[in-house]
C-alpha cells in the first residue's frame, strides 16, 4: 500500500474543513462516538447543516471559539490503495508561516476555490507558496458548485483564469475538480449534478494521482544523524554511521567524498537493522561502514565521488520569516539542515517577494513576520547542498535563533 | 515505490535518531502498552549493535495491569536496557496529594506530578513518547517535537514551525521536549506493523474471560480493588480484550473474540468506534480535556 502526504488550503468560508471532513465522513473514517460529539458540538455553535463537519478538523479550543484554523492539523485516512496523511492548513493570511509548516513535505496541494468569488488573494498566496515549496501536484477544487446551479461555464472561467495566473508560476502539473463539499457532490462519488464533468471524484483522483516516485538516477546524498560504537569486548571497532539515504542509492564498494571534510574513502559495508545489504535506497534507514577512519560525525555528508553537491559557505536563498519579531540586521542564527548545524548571519536582504504578484520588489532592509525574502546567508561552516529544484532534500533549511532557540525562518536554496 | 509502513517506520527511526544526536539526557516513557512497545522495536532498529542512548523510564500509578508490569519488567531485562520506574504513590506520600476519589478513582491527573519529578530528577532534556496524531483532536495538532516550558507545560499558541524533516530541538536548561515519532501512524497502523514484525504484546491485548461492571454508558470496567463496588453494580462476565493499555480504573476493556493479531486487525476495521472513545473515561470530562491536560505539562 503506498502514502501520499497532501495538505488543503483555504478558508473555512471556502468549506476547506468540510471538505475534509466530507472525505473523512464519506469514507467512513469516522468513528460513530466522535460523530455523537460533533453533533451535541454543531448544536452549540448553531450551525445549520446536520454536523458541521468543520468541528472534525478545528480541535483547539481558539479555533472553536473563533471559528478559523490556527495551526496545522494533520488528519489521516485508509482505503483499499492508500493511506492519506493530509495537513489542513490556515488559510488566513496572519497565519501563513503555518500553512508553509504544513505544506513542506507535501506530495500534492489541494487549494479551493469558492466558485461564486473565483480567484482570490488568498489563492494567489497559497499557489504561490506550494510554488516556492516545489510541490510536485496542485489540485484546483472549485467549490460551492451548488451555489452557482453546478454550471459548467462557471467552473471552465475559473480554470482559464488559474492557468493564465499560474503561467509564471512553474507549477509542475495541475488539475481541476468541481465540487460541493456540504452537499457531497464529486467528493467521493461522482455527481449527477456535474454530469458534464468527465473526469474522476475527488476521492478516485486521490487514489489513483501517481505519488512521486523515488528517483534512483538521483544523486546519491546521505547525512550522519548518529555515530553507533557499542564500545564492547566483541564490538571494540565497531564504528556505524547510522542515517537515512536522502537521495538516490549507495552501494557497498562506492568511493565516497566525506563533506565538509572533504576526503574521499570507500564504502566498507551497509547494514540495514544489523544485516549486510549491498545496495540502500532512498529513505532506506541505514548504518555506513568505511574503510578508513576519519572524523566523521553528526552532519557530515557522504556522497559519491562523481555526484559532488555544492560546497560553500555562502548561500543564496528564498525565506519566509516565521518569528513574531521581525528580523533584526546582524542577529545571530543557527543554519539547519537536515542534521547538519553551523552558525550564520544573513548578509543580505535582496528582495521581498510580493507573495500576492509573485513580483520582486527591493528589499527595505526589514523582514516581518510572513515576508518571503531573497536572501545572501553567510554560515561558519561550509554547506553541502544542492538547489531546492533539483533535491528537495538537500536544498531546504531553517534558521534558528540563538538566544531564542526559536525557528525563525525556513528556506529554500537557489 | 515503497510500502506505507517502511516509510513511517523509516520516519520514526530517523527521528529516534535526531532524539540521540540532539540531546544530552533523553528518556523512553515506557507504559507497557502497544505503543510504547512499537517504539522499542523501532529503538532496537535505530541503535542496535549498539546500546539505547536513553533508558526506559515508567511512570507507574499503582494502578497498572499486571500484565503489562510484568511484560515491561520482562523486556528490560530480555534487551539488557537500563528500566527507571517511579511510583504515583510515592509522589501522594511525598507531596501529600489528594488522591483520586470516586467510583473509578483516576490518577491520570496525579501522575502528571510524578513524570515532572521524574524529568527533574534525572535532568532529562527529551521524553520520546508513543501518542499518536490520531488518537484526539489535540493531539492531531501537536508537533513531533514538542518544546515544553520548565514546568512541563505545553503551549499550542508557541509552536515551533516544524518543516520537511527537520527538527529543532534546541532548549535552554530546564526545558524539555516530548517527541513524538509516531506521531503520524493509526491504531490500525500500529497494529499492522505488529503483525508484519511480530512484536509480542502482553496478554490482555487478546480475548480472555474477565469479570466486568457494566456501567451506565455500557463500558465495561475491570473489577480490582481501587474500584468501588456498589450494591446496584451490575456484574457481568465477558470475553473481552483491552484496545489501550491504560489504568484499570478509567480504561474500559471491549468485548472481543480476538485471538491473533489478524483478528484484531479485523476487529478494528469494523468497528464504528474510536480507540479513545471506546475505552477511555477520562476524555469524556470536556471537549478540550486534552488540551487541557497537556497545557499542564501532561504527556
Amino acid at each position: 500500500m503506498e502514502l501520499l502526504r497532501f495538505f488543503t488550503a483555504g478558508n473555512v468560508d471556502d468549506g476547506k474543513s468540510t471538505l475534509i471532513g466530507r472525505l473523512l465522513y464519506d469514507s467512513k473514517s469516522i468513528s460513530t462516538d466522535i460523530i455523537e460529539t460533533l453533533t451535541r458540538q454543531s448544536k452549540s455553535t448553531g450551525v445549520d447543516t446536520e454536523i458541521d463537519l468543520a468541528l472534525l478538523t478545528d480541535g483547539l479550543r481558539a479555533e472553536r471559539e473563533q471559528g478559523i484554523t490556527i495551526d496545522v492539523a494533520y488528519k489521516y485516512f485508509t482505503t483499499e490503495k492508500r493511506k492519506f496523511i493530509i495537513a489542513d492548513t490556515p488559510g488566513h493570511a496572519q497565519y501563513t508561516r503555518n500553512m508553509f509548516t504544513g505544506a513542506s513535505n507535501a506530495d500534492l496541494a489541494i487549494i479551493l476555490i469558492d466558485a461564486r468569488n473565483g480567484i482570490t488573494d488568498q489563492t494567489k498566496r497559497h499557489s504561490i507558496i506550494s510554488s516556492i515549496l516545489g510541490i510536485p501536484h496542485i489540485l484546483i477544487c472549485v467549490n460551492k458548485m451548488d451555489l452557482v446551479e453546478y454550471k459548467e461555464s462557471v467552473f471552465e472561467e475559473i480554470k482559464s483564469d488559474y492557468l493564465k495566473f499560474s503561467q509564471r508560476l512553474g507549477l509542475k502539473k495541475i488539475s481541476f475538480i468541481p465540487v460541493s463539499a456540504l452537499a457531497g457532490d464529486n467528493v467521493v462519488k461522482s455527481s449527477e449534478n456535474l454530469s458534464w464533468f468527465k473526469g474522476e471524484s475527488l476521492f478516485k483522483f486521490l487514489e489513483n494521482v501517481p505519488v512521486v516516485e523515488e528517483n534512483d538516477q538521483k544523486e546519491a546524498r546521505f547525512q550522519v544523524q548518529y555515530v553507533i560504537r557499542p564500545q564492547t569486548d566483541e564490538l571494540h571497532d565497531y564504528r556505524g554511521y547510522a542515517g537515512n539515504v536522502l537521495s538516490g542509492s549507495l552501494r557497498k564498494g562506492d568511493r565516497v567524498q566525506i563533506l565538509p571534510l572533504d576526503v574521499s574513502t570507500t564504502i566498507e559495508k551497509i547494514e540495514k537493522f544489523q544485516i549486510e545489504v549491498d545496495e540502500a535506497k532512498e529513505g532506506d534507514p541505514i548504518v555506513i561502514h568505511l574503510s578508513e577512519d576519519f572524523d566523521v560525525s553528526r552532519g557530515s555528508t557522504i556522497v559519491k565521488l562523481n555526484e559532488l553537491p555544492n560546497s560553500d559557505n555562502l548561500i543564496e536563498a528564498t525565506i519566509c520569516w516565521m518569528d513574531n519579531k521581525a528580523y533584526q540586521s546582524g542577529q545571530k542564527l543557527l543554519f539547519q539542515q537536515n542534521s547538519f548545524r553551523s552558525k550564520a548571519v544573513i548578509k543580505e536582504l535582496e528582495a521581498k517577494i510580493d507573495i500576492h504578484s509573485f513580483d520582486e520588489v527591493p528589499s527595505d532592509g526589514t523582514m516581518n513576520l510572513n515576508d518571503f525574502c531573497k536572501v545572501n546567508i553567510k554560515t561558519a561552516e561550509s554547506v553541502s547542498y544542492d538547489s531546492y529544484s533539483r533535491n528537495r532534500k538537500t536544498g531546504a533549511f531553517i534558521l534558528i535563533n540563538e538566544n531564542t532557540n526559536n525557528t525563525v525562518a525556513a528556506g529554500v536554496i537557489h | 515505490m515503497k510500502d506505507y509502513l517502511d516509510q513511517l517506520e523509516a520516519e520514526a527511526i530517523y527521528i529516534l535518531r535526531e532524539v540521540a544526536g540532539q540531546f544530552d539526557r533523553p528518556a523512553l516513557l515506557f507504559s507497557g502498552g502497544k505503543d510504547s512497545i512499537c517504539l522499542v522495536h523501532l529503538a532496537l532498529k535505530a541503535f542496535r549493535p549498539g546500546k539505547f542512548p536513553f533508558p526506559l523510564v515508567h511512570v507507574d500509578t499503582g494502578h497498572n495491569f499486571e500484565e503489562a508490569l510484568t511484560f515491561r519488567d520482562n523486556l528490560a531485562e530480555k534487551l539488557g536496557e537500563r528500566l527507571i520506574v517511579r511510583k504515583v504513590e510515592d509522589t501522594i506520600k511525598a507531596k501529600n496529594l489528594q488522591d483520586g476519589k470516586g467510583k473509578f478513582p483516576s490518577r491520570n491527573g496525579l501522575q502528571t506530578y510524578t513524570l515532572l519529578d521524574v524529568i527533574e530528577e534525572f535532568e532529562f532534556d527529551a521524553c520520546i513518547g508513543g501518542a499518536r496524531r490520531d488518537e484526539e483532536k489535540a493531539r492531531a495538532k501537536e508537533r513531533i517535537f514538542s518544546v515544553r516550558d520548565e514546568f512541563g507545560q505545553w503551549d499550542p499558541k508557541k509552536q515551533r514551525p516544524e518543516l520537511w524533516n527537520i527538527y529543532n530541538g534546541k532548549i535552554d536548561k530546564g526545558e524539555n521536549v516530548r517527541v513524538f515519532p509516531i506521531s503520524n501512524w493509526t491504531e490500525l497502523d500500529v497494529w499492522n506493523y505488529i503483525k508484519r514484525e511480530q512484536i509480542e504484546l502482553p496478554s490482555i491485548y487478546f480475548t480472555h474471560e474477565r469479570e466486568c461492571i457494566l456501567t451506565e454508558h455500557g463500558q465495561l470496567m475491570n473489577v480490582n480493588e481501587f474500584v468501588q463496588l456498589d450494591a446496584d453494580d451490575v456484574i457481568v462476565k465477558r470475553n473481552v480484550r483491552y484496545r489501550t493499555v491504560g489504568d484499570m480504573t478509567c480504561t474500559a476493556a471491549v468485548e472481543s473474540e480476538a485471538y491473533t493479531v489478524d483478528d484484531i486487525i479485523k476487529e478494528i476495521k469494523e468497528t464504528k468506534i474510536s480507540e479513545r472513545g471506546a475505552t477511555r473515561m477520562d476524555d469524556r470530562v470536556s471537549e478540550a480535556a486534552m488540551e487541557d491536560r497537556k497545557k499542564g505539562g501532561y504527556f
